[in-house]
């Protein structure tokens, strides 16, 4: 496989080690198989279906379509960083339990994370944004219908 | 921001909270490809390009020859059968001497990175003589046996009253519906653990663990017993993870490694690893009397079963029994066939062969409906079934059957307001994209109704296992029904809370060690079939509870109930917390669940093969892009027999869900096949709805009347939502655009092209002697 390589990614505000690494690793790979952070999901592997969501440097991008090696000194944000702590859930996440938003729950992760960056950058979008904003995103068990309630709810919420 | 973990507890009938929510929200669930096992080696499956071809020799020296690649495996290296299938098992668990599907697995490969592992497999040299492949399903049972079986998979004929009558009014057409995948989120995966004792211990997601250990028992020439199954986090499934896919090979691929095992698949491989809903080619003929009311139904269904049998024989068989669609007709003539061909295997998707017949028999109901001037709702309404009526296999309705209420309270919904002529310039069709005028889009409505036979019938005896455990006022449930996303894991604790009064309820893993089989999260009968086991195994526990209270108070067990998670008795001399009054015992009990027996049909499909039966309604409304073709869904309302609403918000996310499936396939899924070769097999080019696609699901009635029979009172809700989707939205592009659109999905260029299209072909209504 070529020559194996060590580097250092920064996650959830956390430096982390990566050892003796192919150097065609994607950072979804890396964050999944070598650094214990299996939330973001392999979905499609082609930045398609927005399973794999994550921040980079504040901006959403698709884990599987970013070169592991070429994230180094990124600041990374994945779905485990999102809540305050242990058994905490942020309040799109509560929204999204309240609402029914998670059926199997394998998209659920990149949505969560899709949700987090939308109503930062917009926090009172219409529907039709909110449809926009997601339609990266594909779930094929809800049917979007009470996804898009927990957006709305998380969305009135923070107007209070 | 930070906020509470959501700990709705509730019984049955309410909004309880999902017990895998929190997890799977905070991405800490463990689906089957989250899955780690120190020293773990990757596996990478071998697959066929060619749909037909004889393998004259494999070379893996190459493969074997690469660094960190630990096991490169055949089909000689198969210990035990060489063959599985849920049916009958004729398909290779690595193929010899020829491949008759593009994907099947020739070879397995064991590597310590996964692309050393891709690598290996790039490296094996196949020397395939490429066949020529029977893709074209009408014509294959007249064309070279693609395999020692031969191409009639399977043949069911449905034959009642008399075959000569006529009616008044007679139409008749040819429909198809398109191959369409599952594509549920989660691909397959798993991970194999030798154990000490020379079996293997697999953490997989499957639809049904027991009948995985059995096929893959006789594959790995192991005893049940060091087969041992964990269910792993199912990311979907939907029909995509009934028949056995990595199972046998990830375990072969350990026991010779002596290595834990892993393997994922790609969502390219996804596409080619799993068995698609099978494609359709029906001819429907309907004689009518005067008023509309049905005198004869003929239909002749050609499925297309590609290169296996997977479950085609159940499939052929509700496609067959359906044909006529919820309607009350006395003469029949249908003949059903899955045949074999070099395309991808079809097997089971959620709506399991009442899909195809519902777009044939609904666009027929139109098509009369406008032969006689009679309004499409109002036609239905006339030939609906009512309990009592019977089916054409003779089987009469005994259960609930509000089929007029769903389509009278579906159609009596409000239309959704505005209109081509004033939508948002996003909300028309194609969005922002779109260049053509907004006075060439039309708005069309479209109805249809479906009928879905529900659990495994035709004599099957289906049956689910559960336990029911309480101590010091807890319960633990143990249960081998596989959790798909549907949430009987949330119903399960419903359960044993509304039976026992208890607030804590832990569901143990399921798995095959200990407990028996739960039967297949499939035919929308794990609510019925399970949720049916782990009520009777609490009612026993609570049998054993109140007898000891009666004994310890010296009162009379009659007496006693349970009452908000307190035992009491009428006079409430007694009264007493339900982990006071089980105090310091351990309550347990096993119980196996079997609904009413069916039977098999006759050689004329004559029999009482269903136990249950659903009905739901569902109206479209769309946009119509004449010019371009381009189709916006405006909306669904629909109504849905449902026996009892056990769980208000998984029961919307059930019809949300199943209706956007059903969007998909009747205006954008479909596999493309070029000669046998699936062209699309990505999220790219196999495109499913997003949230944009997806229009607001009106739900204008559940109809609740309780099933007799059923545990519950409810009925399976899963499947219905996906099948009179498809063809009310046809229906409404039709209604929008007057062309006759026989075909799922509808693509632009069947509407923008649609004048320089080929008109439909003759009707041949020849059934085979």
């Amino acid at each position: 496989m070529g020559e194996l390589i060590d580097y250092q990614l920064r996650v959830n505000g956390k430096e982390h080690d990566v050892a003796e690494a192919w150097l065609g690793e994607n950072l979804l790979y890396v964050l999944r198989e070598r650094l214990g952070l299996p939330g973001s999901k392999n979905a499609c592997e082609q930045g398609e279906c927005g399973s794999c969501s994550v921040v980079m440097d504040g901006k959403l991008v698709c884990s599987c379509m970013v070169l592991a090696a070429s994230a180094v000194g990124a600041d990374i944000v994945t779905v485990e960083g999102l809540s305050a702590g242990e058994n905490q859930l942020s309040d799109i996440q509560a929204a999204f339990l309240a609402e029914g938003g998670v059926q199997c729950g394998f998209c659920t992760p990149g949505f969560v994370v899709s949700v987090h960056d939308l109503l930062e950058h917009n926090p009172d979008p219409t529907e039709l944004e909110i449809r926009e904003a997601v339609s990266g995103n594909l779930c094929r068990c809800t049917g979007y219908g009470r996804i898009l309630a927990a957006v709305q709810a998380a969305q009135e919420a923070r107007r209070g | 921001m930070s906020t509470a973990l959501d700990t709705r507890r509730g019984r049955l009938g309410e909004s309880a909270a999902r017990p895998d929510g929190v997890p799977k929200v905070r991405g800490e669930f463990a689906f089957s490809s989250d899955m780690f096992s120190e020293g773990m080696l990757w596996g990478h499956m071998v697959r066929s390009p060619h749909p037909a071809a004889a393998i004259r020799s494999i070379d893996t020296s190459a493969a074997l020859a690469i660094p960190g690649v630990r096991a490169v495996l055949t089909s000689e290296d198969v210990p035990g059968r060489k063959t599985f299938g849920l049916d009958y098992p004729d398909q290779p668990v690595l193929a010899w001497d020829v491949v008759r599907y593009m994907g099947e697995p020739v070879a397995a490969v064991a590597a310590d990175h996964p692309e050393t592992a891709r690598r290996a497999a790039a490296a094996i040299v196949i020397d395939y003589a490429p066949t020529e492949p029977v893709t074209d399903p009408v014509t294959a049972t007249e064309a070279e046996p693609v395999h020692p079986l031969g191409n009639v998979l399977h043949r069911q004929r449905v034959r009642t009253g008399d075959p000569d009558a006529t009616g008044a009014v007679v139409v008749e057409g040819r429909y198809e519906t398109a191959m369409q995948d599952q594509a549920q989120m989660g691909p397959e995966s798993g991970l194999a653990i030798p154990g000490e004792d020379g079996g293997v211990d697999l953490y997989i997601a499957t639809q049904w663990l027991h009948i995985d250990q059995e096929q893959m028992a006789a594959c790995l020439a192991l005893p049940l017993h060091k087969v041992r199954l964990h269910l792993a986090g199912v990311g979907g499934s939907f029909g995509a993870r009934e028949d056995l896919s990595m199972q046998v090979q990830i375990c072969l691929l350990a026991l010779r490694t002596g290595r834990p095992v892993k393997m994922v698949y790609s969502r390219e491989e996804s596409f080619l690893g799993h068995v698609h809903r099978h494609p359709a080619t029906m001819w429907y003929r309907h004689h009518a009397d005067s008023d509309g009311r049905l005198v004869k139904v003929e239909a002749r269904i050609i499925l297309d079963g590609g290169a296996y049998l997977s479950t085609s024989t159940a499939v052929v068989m509700n496609a067959a029994c359906m044909a006529p669609g919820p309607y009350r007709v006395a003469n029949a003539v249908v003949e059903a066939v899955a045949v074999r061909t070099n395309n991808p295997p079809c097997g089971a998707m959620r709506g399991f062969g009442s899909v195809q017949v519902c777009f044939a028999h609904e666009a027929q109901m139109d098509k009369l409906a406008a032969a006689l001037k009679i309004d499409p709702v109002e036609i239905r309404l006339r030939n609906a079934l009512r309990p009592g009526d019977s089916l054409i296999t003779g089987q009469v309705l005994r259960g609930s059957a509000p089929v007029a209420e769903v389509i009278r309270t579906c159609a009596a919904a409000g239309l959704p307001e505005g209109g081509p002529g004033t939508s948002a310039e996003l909300e028309l069709p194609g969005g922002a994209g779109r260049t053509a005028d907004r006075d060439r889009v039309r708005r069309g409505v479209g109805f249809a109704v479906s009928i879905k036979n529900l659990m495994y019938g035709g004599g099957f005896d289906d049956y689910s296992s559960a336990r029911c455990r309480l101590e010091d006022g807890v319960a633990t449930i143990t249960c081998a029904a596989v959790e798909v996303g549907q949430g009987f894991v949330t119903l399960a604790q419903q359960i044993a809370r509304e039976v026992l009064g208890v607030t804590e309820v832990v569901l143990a893993p399921p798995g095959t060690i200990d407990i028996g089989s739960a039967g297949s999260t499939s035919a929308s009968r794990q609510t019925w079939m399970s949720g049916g086991a782990v009520q009777a195994a609490c009612v026993a526990v609570r049998e054993q509870l109140l007898s000891g209270v009666a004994r310890n108070h010296g009162v009379a067990r009659e007496t006693l109930e349970i009452l908000d998670g307190r035992v009491v008795s009428f006079d409430h001399g007694v009264d007493l917390g339900v982990s006071e009054a089980g105090a310091g015992e351990v309550l347990e009990e096993t119980v196996d669940f079997h609904h009413a027996p069916t039977s098999e049909l006759d050689a004329d499909g004559q029999g009482d093969a269903f136990v249950s039966f659903a009905f739901a309604a569902h109206r479209a409304v769309v946009d119509v892009d004449l010019d371009l073709g381009l189709v916006r869904v405006v909306e669904i309302a629909t109504s849905q027999d449902v026996g009892r609403v056990l769980n208000p918000v998984q029961l919307v996310g059930q019809l949300e869900g199943g209706i956007a499936q059903g969007i998909g396939l009747a205006v954008m899924e479909e596999i493309v096949l070029d000669k046998g070769k699936v062209r699309n097999p990505s999220f790219t080019d196999y495109v499913i709805p997003t949230a944009l696609d997806m229009p607001p699901v009106h739900i204008a009635a559940l109809i609740e009347e309780p099933e007799p029979g059923s545990p519950m009172g409810a009925k399976g809700a899963g499947e219905p939502p996906m099948i009179s989707s498809v063809a009310a939205v046809v229906a409404a592009i039709r209604d929008a655009t007057g062309l006759e659109l026989p075909r799922a999905p509808v693509r632009p260029q069947d509407i923008a092209l649609a004048s320089a299209g080929p008109s439909s072909s003759p009707i041949n209504m020849e059934v085979s002697p």
